[in-house]
């Protein structure tokens, strides 16, 4: 292949990626300003609210309260290399709150959310369902999209709070029956070694995964392509979108926080 | 009055409409036939700007489709789509009644409710499905839930895609005569598109014929038989033989 060629093949390749890249950057904004512009659909926010929130407590409790265990093993095994062991409850909580309570409830958030949203969309939108909402004078974006990006943007970071404490009842639990730490010690040393930033970073992650969650969903459901097949691609492409933009948008996060 | 002026549309190089022009007067029943695969829902789709045409123009009442407040554009619609597009989530009556429900024609829940059973008794559906979910009803009644919801806030514009198919003769007829009083009684304006040379000649004022991406042949249904057309007459009459190849 010639240089040019190459070149010529990057280039597009480079385009085409910007141009998606714009193609979300553009619902995005649209979709988020149809939640400050009436009519608005208190029911379907309700809905949401109900699916994107209470309805994943479970699935978040479970997978963050294994996290915080397996995470007090880990740092005990490698702490007692350097006879370190006694700095469990304060990584176990660092670990918990900045990094793996966020980023677990998102990753799980895009499974059961984002996958659910754009299924469901995408289902929508290839039996008409979505022209017929237009025909019944309901502007789609309003009564599908934003309920749900405000419920995934008010709840989610609710999921994380949560999350983040069952995954470090999860690490307290390990440490003070299998590993011996005082109980009373462990909670002090924990409680005393957070800061507020610790705590705002976890919020506000959660608070722009939920959002990435929600947005991919909508807009892979928006743009599904036709038939069962087309559903099914819309799903697996706004579920893999998702969860890469959550760990890209945690890097970037993190770094906002925590070396500026 | 509503106006298709030279409406071009192509799905890649699929070239489904080719330069439509068809009116449709205010207060009138206009019947769409043609092949399957023709571009009738196309057609339809064009006109409620769902799907944008590559050129051509469409005039509704005068006012340009493709401008102007689509709220109130779309307020004088009501829309059966071939599928039925119920919306699955939502029970029947809550479909029947979606726009009662919400935006501007918002009523009360109650009064919403009773106008749903009131129309869903209309297309032959007893109060007993109201509460039923639409997966749980067979394809006729969809297809008749579909049409409940389409006349449920008595639109001036109502666009028909297939009522009958599906339907038992019985419930043809039925339909047939609701969407016949509709325009006669309430005065609307409807566009009907159907494979039932029965459903044609009780429902249509007039008749348009969609052929090649182009209308094909358009009157007063009273003139379709003796139109002289070989394509209409091949097609009225279902026979194998003719201009129109039947292996498409
Ligand atoms: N969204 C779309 N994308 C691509 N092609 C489409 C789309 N909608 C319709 N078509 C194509 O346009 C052509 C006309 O479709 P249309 O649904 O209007 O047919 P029809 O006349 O209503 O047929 P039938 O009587 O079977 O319902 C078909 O070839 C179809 O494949
Ligand atoms: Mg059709």
């Amino acid at each position: 292949m010639s240089p040019i060629a190459w070149l010529a093949g990057l280039g597009r390749s480079v385009l085409t990626l910007l141009a998606v890249f714009g193609r979300v950057t553009l619902f995005a904004l649209d979709a988020l300003s149809h939640i400050f512009r009436p009519p608005f659909y208190p029911r379907e926010f309700a809905a949401a609210l109900l699916h994107i929130g209470w309805l994943s407590l479970p699935v978040v409790g479970l997978t963050t309260i294994f996290t915080g265990g397996a995470l007090a093993l880990q740092i005990y095994a490698g702490g007692a290399r350097f006879n370190a062991e006694a700095v469990v409850p304060q990584i176990v909580a660092i670990g918990m709150v900045r990094e793996l309570g966020p980023v677990m409830v998102g990753l799980m958030i895009a499974a059961r959310v984002t996958s659910s949203i754009a299924a469901e969309i995408a289902t929508m939108k290839v039996t008409e369902q979505i022209d017929a909402l237009v025909t019944l004078s309901t502007h789609p974006m309003k009564y599908l999209t934003a309920p749900r990006i405000l419920a995934a943007l008010i709840t989610v970071p609710a999921l994380v709070a949560v999350g983040d404490i069952i995954g470090i009842a999860g690490g307290y639990a390990v440490a003070t029956q299998n590993l011996g730490f005082n109980p009373a010690a462990y909670l002090k040393n924990t409680a005393d070694f957070l800061e507020p930033l610790d705590i705002v970073s976890s919020l506000v992650k959660g608070a722009a995964f939920g959002m990435i969650a929600a947005i991919m969903g909508c807009y892979f459901g928006m743009h599904s392509g036709r038939g069962a097949q087309g559903v099914g691609r819309a799903t697996k492409s706004s579920v893999e979108a998702a969860a890469v933009l959550i760990l890209a948008a945690n890097f970037v996060l993190t770094g906002v926080f925590f070396s500026l | 009055m509503i106006r298709m002026e030279n409406v071009h549309k192509a799905f890649g190089d699929n070239h489904v409409l080719r330069g439509v022009n068809l009116e449709i007067p205010t207060g009138t029943s206009m019947v769409i036939i043609g092949g399957s695969g023709t571009g009738k829902s196309v057609a339809l789709k064009c006109i409620l700007g769902l799907i944008n045409p590559d050129s051509g123009k469409i005039y509704v009442d005068g006012q340009d489709a493709a401008t102007g407040d689509r709220d109130a554009f779309l307020a004088k619609f009501g829309m059966l789509f071939q599928g039925g597009a119920l919306f699955d989530s939502l029970t029947v009556w809550q479909n029947v009644a979606f726009r009662l429900l919400r935006g501007s024609l918002k009523r009360p829940v109650d009064e919403a409710r009773a106008i749903a059973i009131e129309k869903l008794r209309r297309v032959g559906l007893k109060p007993d499905v109201a509460d039923r979910y639409p997966a749980e009803l067979s394809g006729g009644m969809q297809k008749r839930v579909g049409l409940a919801r389409a006349i449920a806030a008595e639109p001036e514009i109502i666009f028909f895609d297939e009522p009958t198919t599906g339907l038992d003769p019985i419930m043809a007829g039925v339909i047939n005569e609701l969407i016949r009083e509709i325009v006669t009684e309430m005065g609307a304006t409807a566009m009907t598109i159907t494979h039932d040379m029965s459903s044609v000649r009780a429902i249509a004022d007039n008749v348009a014929m969609l052929h090649g991406g182009k209308i094909r042949w358009t009157g007063p249904v009273s003139r379709m038989d003796d139109s002289g057309d070989p394509y209409l007459d091949q097609f009225i009459h279902g026979r194998a033989e003719g201009p129109i190849e039947s292996v498409r």
